[in-house]
């Protein structure tokens, strides 16, 4: 391919400072989060309130990152619910199993 | 954004079932790598969900931090397995070099989404800039996951010494060094099996990452892009890539804050 075939034939729009700006804001908080949780880990007792804590941040992380980064909040409602919606099934899982752990724990100890 | 592929719209002649709609306003290409990313989240989530059945079925190591030695009786506690940090042999660093690698990831995402803003602005040199530090945060990710695992399969000086039934099927009592899937010295079986299959289910996913980022970075930097007149594979790669540390996010909570 040479040179002159090459060049870009699109239009260049100049960067929306606006936009990068949120960005970075975006990742300030994760990484706030990240660091609050590794303080939480060594200063707080362990226990079941300090894990909802870290569970309840990671979603909160996890929130920013689908909304933001992969632009969950700008699609149109059907497919952010079409995408949103079938993780309530996981809510199920997740009290089926940890029931079935803990049932798992008293037989054995 | 889908600015190529909405030059049909609702076609007035045609009516609503006439075909060439849009409901969702993405195009074909984005809406499939989402309901693949949305599968992939189920299966993460079912890997997730069973550690968290399997380590409250056990009890969890509560003494004082300072005696802690692993045991296959009780669960261990995350910072005092994962504490070691590379050039530096014998320091307790709990949970620093996770931390890096943390940071690592989440660094790459955010320059993915850079990369992702430059391509809807078609301004090719941003977008091989920032994929350029994706990639490299991508491979610095892997490269520290590479020394945990190197790490955690060799284990400490020290080791433990637990009893357990060996690969022979004999019950023996003895130093373990390390973690295999048999036994290791950290704490059950189980825990050094979770930590394979799901650290190392993650990894693949993002070694798949950085091949797919190199491809769109070489893809972009000749100009096919350009030619095609949209920039919108760098934002389906975007999207994966973000899936990974979204799935990190969740491993580095379970594995090594809990």
């Amino acid at each position: 391919m040479d040179i002159q075939q090459n060049k870009s034939t699109l239009e260049v729009h100049p960067r929306n400072e606006e936009k990068i700006k949120k960005i970075w804001k975006t990742a300030g908080i994760l990484l706030a989060i990240t660091l609050a949780e590794f303080v939480m880990a060594f200063t707080l007792e362990r226990g079941l309130i300090l894990y909802f804590l870290f569970i309840a941040l990671t979603i909160w992380k996890a929130r920013y990152i689908m909304l933001e980064f992969m632009h969950l909040g700008d699609e149109v409602k059907p497919l952010f619910y079409a995408i949103i919606v079938p993780l309530i099934f996981l809510i199920w899982l997740l009290i089926a199993l940890a029931k079935e752990g803990s049932d798992i724990f008293l037989m054995r100890w | 954004m889908s600015a190529h592929s909405t030059d049909i719209g609702v076609s007035s002649k045609r009516g609503i079932w006439g075909g060439g709609n849009e409901p969702l306003k993405a195009s074909y290409g984005k809406l499939m790598m989402w309901f693949f990313l949305l599968s992939d989240i189920f299966t993460f989530a079912a890997f997730l969900i069973t550690y968290l059945s399997i380590r409250v079925s056990y009890p969890v190591y509560a003494g004082p931090a300072g005696d802690f030695v692993g045991s296959n009786e009780y669960w261990p506690v995350p910072e005092l397995v994962f504490d070691a940090i590379p050039f530096v042999h014998g320091v307790h660093a709990p949970l620093v070099f996770v931390g890096i690698m943390t940071f690592i990831l989440i660094s790459s995402s955010v320059t993915m989404v850079l990369a992702v803003e430059a391509g809807h602005r078609n301004d090719r040199n941003d977008v091989v800039k920032w994929l350029l530090w994706t990639i490299l945060g991508g491979a610095t990710f892997l490269g520290c996951q590479a020394w945990e695992w190197n790490h955690f399969i060799h284990g400490t000086d020290g080791g433990s010494t637990l009893t357990y039934i060996n690969s022979l099927n004999n019950l023996v009592s003895e130093v373990v060094h390390g973690a295999n899937l048999n036994v290791n010295e950290y704490g059950p079986a189980s825990f050094a099996q979770l930590f394979f299959f799901i650290t190392g289910f993650h990894g693949f996913h993002v070694t798949i990452g950085v091949f797919l980022l190199f491809l769109c970075f070489y893809q972009a930097a000749v100009g096919i892009y350009d030619g095609r007149g949209h920039y919108e594979m760098v934002e389906k790669i975007g999207l994966y890539w973000h899936f990974v540390d979204l799935v990190w996010v969740f491993v580095f909570t379970l594995f090594y804050l809990i």
